[in-house]
């Protein structure tokens, strides 16, 4: 029964959800935001549920000292004054929270962001060495695309072979590369992804695939 | 004491119906039969001048494939629609709850020319009569006759999304055949995937190295479809781990996801057989901020340098970001997403990555269970039919354009298959 319910519950759900895809009767769409409502609720109760784990995780190691458990108290120290500066002066404009949100957390998570950029040229490093043929292909066609895609790129290019009447080559060469054989990829990426989707929620729905019931008997 | 009998007279003047201070309502032409109790001209109406030509063969039916309380209304134009002195500017759809009227307007316009218009009603299943009224810039009106009953319902299906069902049955039927072919034991091909074959090798070198592994997954919600493919791999990889007695770290985006994966995990070990090593701390919740996220996965890497890392599920801008930081901490990654923007990062950073389908593909492929693989089959069987359909569309393009254009009609366009289906079963026009 322990598992026979949840997939009843699930084959259902699931059901209903299709109809509703497929059906513009009221009766299914009213059935489907009921559903979403109950996962509304359902997500409160995780939310409580994720908020004791993170004192679990934090709290003791803080308490313990443990190494670098600096980090641990600034994060709990963080999530009680968010939280108490909402709960007290409210989210309006101008309120502590928004302050702390503005100038703490936005700043914070645009310099994380900034970051990227050092990743991806290091990155890049490695994907772009010329180890083999599809690597050297890989190296030309980035070069193109990133050179093509500047106008700085077309204008350096039309200087060395303007003279031959070749203008504007290399801009058309990289949105070719973008608009053919990528898009080609793509497409075929998308194909292969929404099958497998299909896939999965068939064997979801027909109660194959159970394992996110917790194992498979 | 004059002043109440002057307040009485104008209480009563002010007191008799609208329609009684109305100017004279401009006669209907000749050839246009009044409706029956049709609203009056607002009192204030400036001189109205000649009226037009009613516009005539009003019809009115069920909108198809709605959620229901939709009646379109066409008519054919006014004899004065867009010329002469009598010009009409515009029509307006008119209804009644009988065929006696009254009436009245139901603020449905159309400019001159258009010949339909839908009108939203109060219920489905009423009957409801319907009159257009033409109307000219100097304010003339004339009414056409009425036509009716019509009346409007909810549809169980949308003809628009007819060629997602055709597929969507298609790919149903090649599932079930090909499971039915498993269960009675047929063994299917299934080609090698260097992401999926390298998942024991990875959690053999961590428990060797006695280190950690941390399985990433995602930054998507427990009902997305890359989370659950990921729950299925990461239950997999739960159970090798217990059976090997190592340590698997599961950092979680959403809590929901955090409660899933705390099960998958759980059940993983019971299955295993090592219900004890289950660590609940091990499955946490880290917070719904993206780069705080990213962070808190960075400092783990560093801080616990797991042997090796799962990014399965969905990722965004962070990808890069954990996978050169794994990829720094000397950690064996392996990826599968199905964000494409994300894959060339994953490739670029990780040891093996499945792409796209691959990821879906995993947790069939991992599996004893010859139903789970049976799947892939139909998966198979559902590119062939694309790969076909792409190909003659290609072909036919370059040949028979004309027909090309019917074909990808047929394909893509849900309301022309439905009606042409219809039409082959004698159902519709």
């Amino acid at each position: 029964m322990k598992r026979q319910i949840p997939l009843l519950v699930c084959c259902v759900a699931g059901v209903i959800f299709l109809l509703q895809y497929f059906s513009p009767h009221p009766w299914p769409t009213y059935l489907a935001e009921r559903m979403l409502k109950w996962v509304i609720v359902i997500g409160f109760f995780a939310l409580g549920v994720g908020i004791i784990s993170l004192w679990i995780n934090h709290l003791p190691k803080v308490l313990k000292q443990a190494p670098g458990w600096g980090y641990n108290a600034v994060a709990l120290a963080g999530f009680l004054g968010m939280v108490l500066t909402g709960l007290i002066w409210g989210k309006s404009p101008g309120t502590p929270f928004i302050w702390m949100y503005n100038n703490l957390m936005n700043p914070i998570t645009s310099t994380m962001f900034g970051l990227l950029a050092f990743f991806i040229a290091s990155a890049a490093y490695r994907a772009f060495r010329v180890r083999s043929l599809l690597a050297t292909i890989l190296l030309v066609s980035a070069v193109i695309v990133m050179l093509g895609r500047v106008p700085i790129g077309d204008f350096v290019f039309d200087k060395i072979v303007g003279p031959l009447g070749a203008h504007g080559v290399l801009g058309a060469a990289a949105n070719w590369l973008l608009n053919y054989p990528n898009v080609a990829a793509k497409r075929a990426l998308n194909v292969g992804i929404g099958f497998g989707q299909a896939a999965i929620a068939i064997k979801i729905l027909l109660g194959i695939e159970r394992s996110y019931l917790g194992g498979e008997k | 004491m004059l002043a109440l009998p002057i307040v009485a007279a104008i209480l009563l003047v002010a007191s008799f119906p609208a329609a009684a201070q109305d100017p004279p309502k401009p006669e209907p032409a000749a050839d246009a039969p009044a409706v029956p109790g049709a609203a009056a001209e607002p009192a204030s109406a400036p001189p109205a001048g000649p009226p037009p030509a009613p516009a005539s063969a009003v019809s009115a039916h069920d909108k198809p494939g709605d959620e229901g309380k939709h009646i379109a209304v066409t008519w054919t134009l006014s004899p004065d629609d867009g010329a002469g002195a009598r010009s009409v500017t515009g029509y307006e759809v008119l209804r009644a709850g009988s065929p006696d009227g009254p009436f009245v307007a139901t603020g449905v316009k159309t400019p001159a020319g258009k010949t339909e218009a839908m009108d939203e009603v109060p219920a489905d299943r009423t009957d409801y009569w319907y009159a257009v009224r033409a109307s000219t810039g100097g304010g003339a009106t004339s009414d056409s006759a009425s036509f009716g009953p019509a009346r409007s319902s909810p549809s169980w299906f949308n003809p628009q999304k007819s060629s997602v069902a055709v597929f969507t049955l298609l790919f149903c039927v090649a599932a079930a055949i090909v499971l039915s072919m498993a269960k009675r034991g047929a063994r299917f091909y299934i080609r090698p995937i260097g992401g999926i074959n390298a998942i024991d090798e990875a959690i053999g070198r961590a428990t060797e190295m006695g280190k950690p592994i941390l399985f990433v997954p995602g930054l998507l919600e427990a009902s997305d479809v890359p989370t659950m493919a990921a729950f299925s791999i990461m239950g997999r990889v739960a159970k090798k781990v217990a059976e090997y007695q190592s340590r698997l770290i599961v950092p979680c985006y959403y809590s929901m996801v955090m409660i899933v994966a705390r099960e998958v995990v759980k059940g993983a070990y019971l299955e295993a057989g090592r219900p004890d090593a289950y660590q609940e701390k091990d499955v946490f919740y880290v917070t719904q901020e993206q780069f705080a996220y990213t962070a808190a996965i960075n400092g783990i890497m560093l801080r616990e340098k797991p042997a090796t890392n799962f990014y399965l599920g969905g990722f965004f801008a962070e990808s890069l970001m954990l996978a050169e930081t794994g990829f720094m901490a000397g950690s064996i990654q392996i990826a599968g997403t199905d964000q494409p923007i994300q894959i060339p990062f994953f490739v670029a950073a990780c040891d093996y990555t499945m792409i796209g389908e691959e990821l879906y593909a995993a947790a069939a492929y991992l599996s004893e269970d010859p139903k789970q693989k049976a799947t892939l089959k139909a998966q198979d069987f559902g590119k062939a039919v694309v790969l076909g359909l792409t190909a003659v569309g290609a072909l036919l393009w370059l040949t028979l354009p004309t027909w090309a254009v019917w074909f990808s009609k047929i394909v893509a366009d849900g309301d022309f298959l439905f009606s042409r289906v219809a039409r082959l079963f004698g159902m519709g026009a």
